[in-house]
């Protein structure tokens, strides 16, 4: 048995036959969701059952599902099979209208922890290892997720949680933690605090393995985690709707996360004429669940913005790759009939070392033509020279016209000056439909 | 000869400078010289101060694009034949001047200049007999 594979027959199955897995799967599913409420009206009524399915091609005649409709069917409307048979649910926080429930039985929660142990497994965790998880227990899937997993594959499972740095690097140094799991931001935290006591990750602490998530991030940062800490930090992607993590995460390459088919169907669409987008293209992420018994998904239209990695991976897994997310398919605007995501342009703009964090684009009609301006705010003033300043701002012009094919107009701004709401920062102001 | 002086990166916007210049005055900088030229986007302000280095960090505390770079502080008499004379030393030694802003005290007056290399500077200074300006001798002033 290969030693690099949790689950081999599955991570290394032939696509021929894991589509056709899916494709009995996918039938289940459907089954399964037609005894819901909800997809009982939303199916039923349309006359679609398992046997509409012939090819998985036949999934995109179904409707999509969204987070509307988990909120508008709150909290057990897209429940298919009996109470009884529930043994967890998750919700989300709901700040923004009802939350989002979503319901497990014990087969669910087995196949969940079984895909992070997976996850876990093919980033070189053992049964040897310790595996510290910083994230919030309770509601938040993050804790439980990965708890049951490590657990699963035999590590030594902290239940950390959140908070308290002192403690955190108490407990990695007295137990001798080789992986954590933390969102990016929280990992440059216990790096501050470790560095303020005088601790080195690398001498005064076994850490190997880090695995982040749950937080956008670039691949800069990732290697800025990856230096400081001396350890190898892998992407984790999950969402509490897919269950939680486990969905997708990198292999030992590095180069793009394996997403679990097994367990999904993916798509990528346009999220705005909702066609499929061919592989290597940016598009929306749908996915369908596939051996979700108590709440199964049916073409979920998650809003995460990725695109396909085509190719096979040099890993062996046959499950294909994710490019790490691009933003929220809600941010996307379109400029003379190009779509354009900001996180393209943050790209580029955090390319440039004279730059600060903070930008905004403003998308307006001037004249006849719709017009992207891009304000970025200027790090410390590397020159006093107008000349550079101009050539700066042409060469940012020349990349993002290279990226989102129309020419915006750039303009460096004073730090702390571009607008926030709720201390976050706003990205795309769209003035074309205020007129 | 060479001395700190501070730009600050000004977008055009009103009550901008007005809020760098509050920054300052709140932290005791006393300006000796400024000036601001702009674009039709942003200006530089640049400033000779008593203290540049405080000065500066006050300013990044605050989250303002500034830098330090070092500018060449000549004294002269206010007419304008000796500037021409003072400039031209520049010009012949193949230097030239990026930009330039003075002011007077009394009947003294000083030019700052940006030349395209302060490495030569001193070289030149003493070949033509130069008299320059320490921050020590602005701190007096």
């Amino acid at each position: 048995m290969d030693e690099r594979y949790f689950q081999p027959e599955i991570e290394t199955m032939g696509r021929h036959d894991l589509e056709a897995l899916q494709l009995r799967r996918l039938k289940e599913s459907i089954g399964a969701a037609l005894r819901s409420p909800f997809y009982r009206t939303r199916y039923g009524g349309a006359g679609i059952t398992p046997d509409s399915i012939r090819t998985l091609d036949d999934l995109r005649r179904l409707p999509f599902t969204t987070k509307d409709d988990l909120r508008g069917n709150y909290p057990f409307g897209l429940v298919a099979v009996p109470m009884d048979r529930v043994v967890r649910l998750h919700s989300s926080s709901g700040t923004t209208g009802n939350p989002t429930v979503i319901c497990h039985s014990r087969h669910d929660l087995d196949c969940w922890a079984n895909r992070v142990a997976r996850c876990l497994y093919m980033v070189g965790v053992r049964d040897t290892d310790v595996f510290q998880n910083t994230s919030g227990y309770g509601m938040f899937t993050g804790g439980l997720g990965f708890q049951y997993g490590a657990e699963r594959l035999g590590a030594l499972t902290v239940p950390a949680a959140a908070g308290n740095t002192v403690r955190q690097i108490k407990f990695i140094r007295d137990f001798g933690t080789t992986v954590i799991h933390a969102i990016p931001s929280y990992v440059f935290r216990l790096y501050e605090v470790m560095r303020e006591s005088g601790i080195s990750p690398q001498t005064d602490t076994r850490l190997r393995t880090l695995v982040i998530g749950a937080e956008p991030h670039t691949e800069a940062q990732r290697r800025k985690i990856e230096e400081s800490l001396g350890v190898k930090a892998y992407n984790s992607f999950g969402m509490s709707e897919m269950s939680g993590p486990g969905v997708a995460f990198e292999c030992p390459e590095q180069d793009g996360l394996h997403i679990w088919e097994d367990s999904y169907i993916v798509e990528i669409i346009d999220p705005q004429t909702l066609e499929p987008v061919p592989d290597g293209g940016i598009g929306e992420l749908v996915l369908t669940t596939l051996d979700r018994e108590a709440m199964p998904l049916i073409r979920y239209r998650t809003r995460d913005l990725t695109r396909i990695l085509p190719g096979e991976c040099p890993c062996g897994r046959t499950h294909r790759r994710i490019d790490r997310i691009k933003g929220r398919s809600d941010d996307m605007f379109i400029v003379k009939g190009v779509n354009i995501f900001p996180m393209q342009i943050e790209k580029i703009l955090m390319q440039f070392r004279e730059l600060g964090t903070d930008y905004l684009i403003t998308v307006d009609t001037v004249g006849n033509n719709d017009e992207v301006m891009v304000e970025v705010e200027l790090g410390d003033l590397f020159t006093d020279d107008y000349s550079q300043l101009q050539r700066l701002t042409r060469e940012i012009t020349r990349q993002l016209k290279d990226e989102i094919l129309v020419t915006p107009k750039v303009k460096l701004v004073d730090r702390g000056t571009l607008p926030k709401t709720d201390g976050k920062a706003i990205r795309v102001k769209d003035l074309r439909n205020n007129r | 000869m060479l001395i700190k002086q501070l730009s600050v990166f000004l977008e055009n916007k009103s009550g901008r400078l007005n809020e760098v210049l509050d920054i300052l005055g709140r932290a005791d900088i006393r300006i000796i010289a400024a000036t601001v030229a702009d674009t039709s986007e942003y200006g530089i302000l640049r400033l000779i101060t008593t203290d540049t280095a405080a000065a500066y960090m006050e300013l990044k505390n605050n989250q303002v694009s500034a830098q330090q770079s070092d500018v060449v502080a000549i004294t002269c008499d206010s007419s304008a034949a000796d500037f021409a004379a003072k400039i031209s030393c520049f010009a012949r030694e193949g230097l030239s001047v990026e930009y330039m802003y003075c002011f007077s005290v009394g009947d003294k007056a000083f030019l700052i200049l940006r030349t395209s290399d302060n490495a030569r500077v001193p070289e030149l200074v003493s070949r033509y007999g130069l008299q320059t300006i320490t921050e020590h001798d602005l701190s007096l002033l």
